[in-house]
């Protein structure tokens, strides 16, 4: 199997190269994304494959790479399950962009850099050894990098690419530490022997910390996750929803091969910042999500509360691990990996959305939009799909996993230390409030975009997106459906992936009448989308039938909501501000809002102002001091650079000393 | 390993630490290439020496390497080019000879306390001594580069540094012979190179002060 995707990932680079060769060639576009599609979908074909057979690991040895050692690669369950992600966010985003790509001005920016950063993630996947992944990893970041600069000539852009830059050099640069610590003074390299090395709780944790804000800062963690909502909306929206939809998760991929897989045990305690760091995270997002202005801003917003939600679950897996509660691990690593699929699913499909929106209008701004759902009915009903199950709506698919979460969170009092009996309670209801804030926060994308009056021109002669698009999103909102309704497939299915990573997986759902889900006992909680798919379908139907069976056929039209004013102005509508402004002002010191009124003096006939800004405190206390710290520290330094040569080689000279004195002491 | 054989070792070694003390004290560009030569020549007998109580052959090609390089076409070379440049007969320092003279000594210090230390472990008594001598000529080299204004005394003290390399490479044993001719290729290039930019330095500023590049530069002193 790893010969498979081992070959496919080739066959992707090759892609690139072609791309590369053919550039300026009509066809080359329509050609490229179909073969990434394909491909992507033999990626995920060979991870259904190996997680459903239960097939053990396979490995192989590439002789590219260091000389006389090569790349190690192999393909386990945990790899699958992953694997199986990618390939279906990547099929998706790839067929997406058949269709998106014609509109694209400059297609040789996008499509030499596509399939390469495909290869680039599947590589990262299949790595079994450190400098396989770690230059997998360095590769994906570069060649994104490249795709968010495809719009380089707008100042924005730009800075978001230096920022996406910076950060993700510095996060590789911790990864390196990292596996620095865990090859150990043997130099274990490859993944096989890093498991050999017995390490101090100290140096776990230390590591575990690294891996943290490593693969933390790629998949949004705060405080490291502002280059995150400037760099995913800039690149293209098929870009945006494999950045979203893939990367964050093979970032999280290489958290849980290093946390669960080859660090070996870790301490309780150790969880407990994985927990509050992730359970902030989703806080946090949504809150900037809610207030946003930018509709793929709000979505990457969103992407790294989902992020936080499951990075919270990581942190449960890690406490019941420790405590060798193996079921309950099992419990939260599942939720964990199943809420990876499924944000994967309608982060895709919402950034796939808002790229429709924003081909059919050329606005990203919220309150550019409005009314869409009468000029663009088919991705209106396929956006309220994925906002349903963003939302944690039942009977859709982010339901299942949160429930799941919320279950072992729910469990939390058999942990036998008092200090996560209160803290993983005190998680719980941070990420109840994420999950209510979710759903605002959709509520108000969905109406200010789809719903109301068209805001502006563009939005009023918007037309539907093309075919190729809508089968993507087609296919990814049914696949919500299905992992909503029948969810006990997806769970059946990563199951393998859970049992490498803690021992034991979670009972087998396959069996339970009804498609029902019972995670731990039949006695304690059980849920079963179909049935609530049948209950809403069948009540919904009642409820419809009724209202037209008794109501009037008369059809009667008369102006809505003009409140005795006839305003015909769609600027009087509620907006994006005004849906954010409650949340806005209760939040106000986390989001460090401040609003100012600007009225005209009496008898000015100026129109009074009311301006709301926020900002992050993040990127104000944390960012800002280090910019500025490095900025001076830079001019300081400045004069390295005009010494005579003779006083260059004094200080090469003088420090060398001194380091061979130090050397000497320190012995 | 007989008495013999490890006290001519260390005897060659110790002579190049102190042809290298000798080369700080000069103050004569002739008498310094002279002296550079005969760290050479002491370099080449150091490298055979080791030779032949390793056993291994292809160091008598390093020795000769040094012997046929180092210790004739370099000072001859150099002495052409002073000759032809008309450059400053004495040697221009930074600083006087006698703190020079006593920095070198810490430096031989240091580097003796050091690599004795870390090479506790090492069976072999000679290697040890070996390598704190080489680092002390080349810890003495770089601080005749470091002290000495006159671009011809640098790459004196260039050569000098690299022949603590190879001084170290030898006593290594098991250094492979193609590490070393690359090592006194590259020399030998540098050798052209800096001469090179010796002549044009010449050329424009009419000195081979490195400081006239400075205040070419607009810097002050």
């Amino acid at each position: 199997m790893i010969e498979i995707a081992a070959s496919t990932a080739l066959c992707l680079l090759m892609l690139s190269f072609v791309a590369t060769a053919m550039r300026g060639r009509l066809a080359v576009s329509a050609a490229v994304y179909l073969g990434c599609a394909v491909s992507c979908f033999a990626l995920a074909l060979v991870g259904v494959w190996t997680l459903a057979t239960q097939a053990g690991a396979s490995a192989m040895r590439v002789p590219v790479g260091l000389p006389w050692l090569g790349a190690h690669l192999r393909l386990d369950a945990l790899s699958a399950a992953f694997l199986t992600l990618l390939g279906t966010g990547g099929a998706a985003a790839s067929v997406y962009a058949i269709g998106y790509g014609r509109h694209e001005h400059e297609p040789h920016r996008v499509l030499p850099f596509y399939p390469g950063f495909l290869a680039a993630m599947t590589l990262v996947l299949l790595a079994d050894d450190a400098f396989t992944f770690l230059l997998s990893w360095e590769v994906m970041s570069l060649l994104s990098w490249a795709l968010v600069l495809t719009h380089h000539r707008e100042e924005e852009n730009r800075t978001a690419g230096y920022l996406y830059l910076v950060m993700a050099g510095f996060g590789t640069m911790v990864l390196l530490l990292a596996f620095g610590l865990m090859a150990g003074a043997g130099g274990a390299y490859d993944f096989a022997a890093m498991r050999e090395v017995a390490r101090s709780p100290a140096l776990a944790a230390l590591v575990l910390a690294l891996m943290m804000v490593g693969a933390g800062s790629k998949a949004g963690l705060m405080p490291l996750h502002v280059w995150l909502p400037v760099a995913h909306p800039a690149a293209p929206s098929h870009v945006s929803a494999l950045m979203s939809g893939v990367m964050t998760k093979v970032a999280l991929y290489g958290f849980v091969r290093v946390a669960f897989d080859l660090l070996g045990p870790v301490a309780w305690w150790m969880s407990v910042p994985v927990v509050v760091v992730g359970a902030v995270t989703a806080v946090m997002g949504i809150l900037f999500a809610n207030v946003d202005g930018d509709g793929k801003r709000v979505l990457a917003y969103s992407t790294i509360e989902n992020i936080g939600v499951i990075f919270t679950a990581l942190g449960l897996a890690l406490a019941f691990r420790a405590n060798e509660m193996a079921g309950l691990a099992a419990l939260a690593l599942t939720a964990g990996l199943v809420h990876a699929m499924n944000h994967m699913m309608f982060k895709s499909l919402l950034f796939m959305v808002a790229g429709a929106v924003l081909n059919a209008t050329g606005q990203r701004d919220l309150d550019g939009l409005g009314g869409l759902i009468h000029r663009m009915p088919k991705t209106a009903f396929l956006a309220l799909v994925g906002v349903t199950a963003i939302a944690a709506l039942p009977p859709l698919n982010g339901f299942v996993s949160e429930w799941m979460l919320f279950q072992a969170v729910l469990q939390s009092p058999n942990l036998p230390q008092p200090g996560l009996q209160f803290l993983v309670p005190a998680a719980g209801g941070l990420l109840a409030l994420a999950a209510a804030l979710a759903a605002a926060c959709f509520v108000r994308f969905y109406g200010v975009v789809f719903l109301g009056r068209p805001r502006s021109d563009a939005a009023r002669e918007a037309g539907e997106t093309d075919r190729w698009s809508l089968t993507a999103m087609g296919a990814l909102a049914l696949l919500c459906v299905l992992a909503g309704i029948v969810p006990g497939v997806l769970i059946d299915l990563v199951a393998p992936a859970v049992e490498l990573a803690v021992g034991a997986g979670l009972p087998l759902q396959a069996g339970n009448s009804w498609f029902t889900l019972i995670p731990v006992a039949e006695g304690r909680s059980s849920y079963s989308g179909f049935l609530v798919m049948v209950f809403i379908a069948v009540s919904g139907g009642a409820a419809a039938w009724l209202v037209h069976r008794l109501g009037s056929r008369r059809l009667r039209r008369a102006p809505a909501w003009d409140c005795g004013l006839p305003n015909a102005d769609p600027v009087t509508q509620y907006g994006s501000g005004s849906f954010a402004q409650p949340i806005r002002r209760v939040m106000a010191p986390v989001l460090a809002a401040r609003e100012t009124v600007t009225m005209p003096p009496p008898g000015d006939r100026a129109a009074a102002r009311l301006a709301a800004r926020t900002e992050d405190l993040a990127w104000t206390r944390v960012y800002m001091p280090i910019i500025a710290f490095v900025g001076a520290a830079a001019t300081r330094f400045n004069a390295l650079q005009f010494l005579t040569i003779r006083r260059y080689l004094s200080l090469v000279f003088g420090s060398l000393i001194l380091l061979l004195t130090g050397l000497t002491i320190w012995n | 390993m007989h008495g013999l054989d490890f006290d001519i070792a260390h005897l060659l070694a110790g002579s190049l630490v102190l042809v290298s003390f000798m080369m700080i004290y000069q103050d004569r560009i002739y008498s310094l290439l002279n002296t550079f030569a005969l760290q050479a020549v002491l370099l080449a007998l150091a490298v055979a020496w080791q030779a032949w109580i390793q056993g291994a052959h292809h160091l008598y090609a390093s020795a000769a390497l040094a012997l046929v390089f180092k210790g004739t076409i370099v000072p001859w070379a150099l002495h052409r080019i002073v000759q032809r440049l008309g450059i400053h007969r004495e040697v221009e320092v930074v600083t006087g000879v006698v703190p020079t003279m006593l920095a070198g000594m810490g430096l031989v210090a240091l580097s003796i306390l050091l690599m004795l230390q870390l090479t506790e472990s090492a069976e072999n008594a000679l290697a040890r001594e070996d390598l704190a001598f080489a680092l002390s000529v080349i810890l003495l080299g770089m601080l005749m580069m470091v002290t000495r204004r006159n671009a011809v005394t640098q790459v004196v003290g260039f050569m000098s540094l690299e022949n603590g390399l190879i001084l170290a490479a030898a006593g290594a044993q098991g250094m492979p012979l193609v590490v070393e001719i690359s090592v006194a290729f590259s020399v030998l290039i540098a050798m052209i190179v800096i001469g090179v930019f010796l002549f044009r330095i010449r050329e424009r500023f009419d000195s081979v002060d490195l400081e006239s590049l400075d205040e070419f530069r607009g810097e002050r002193r």
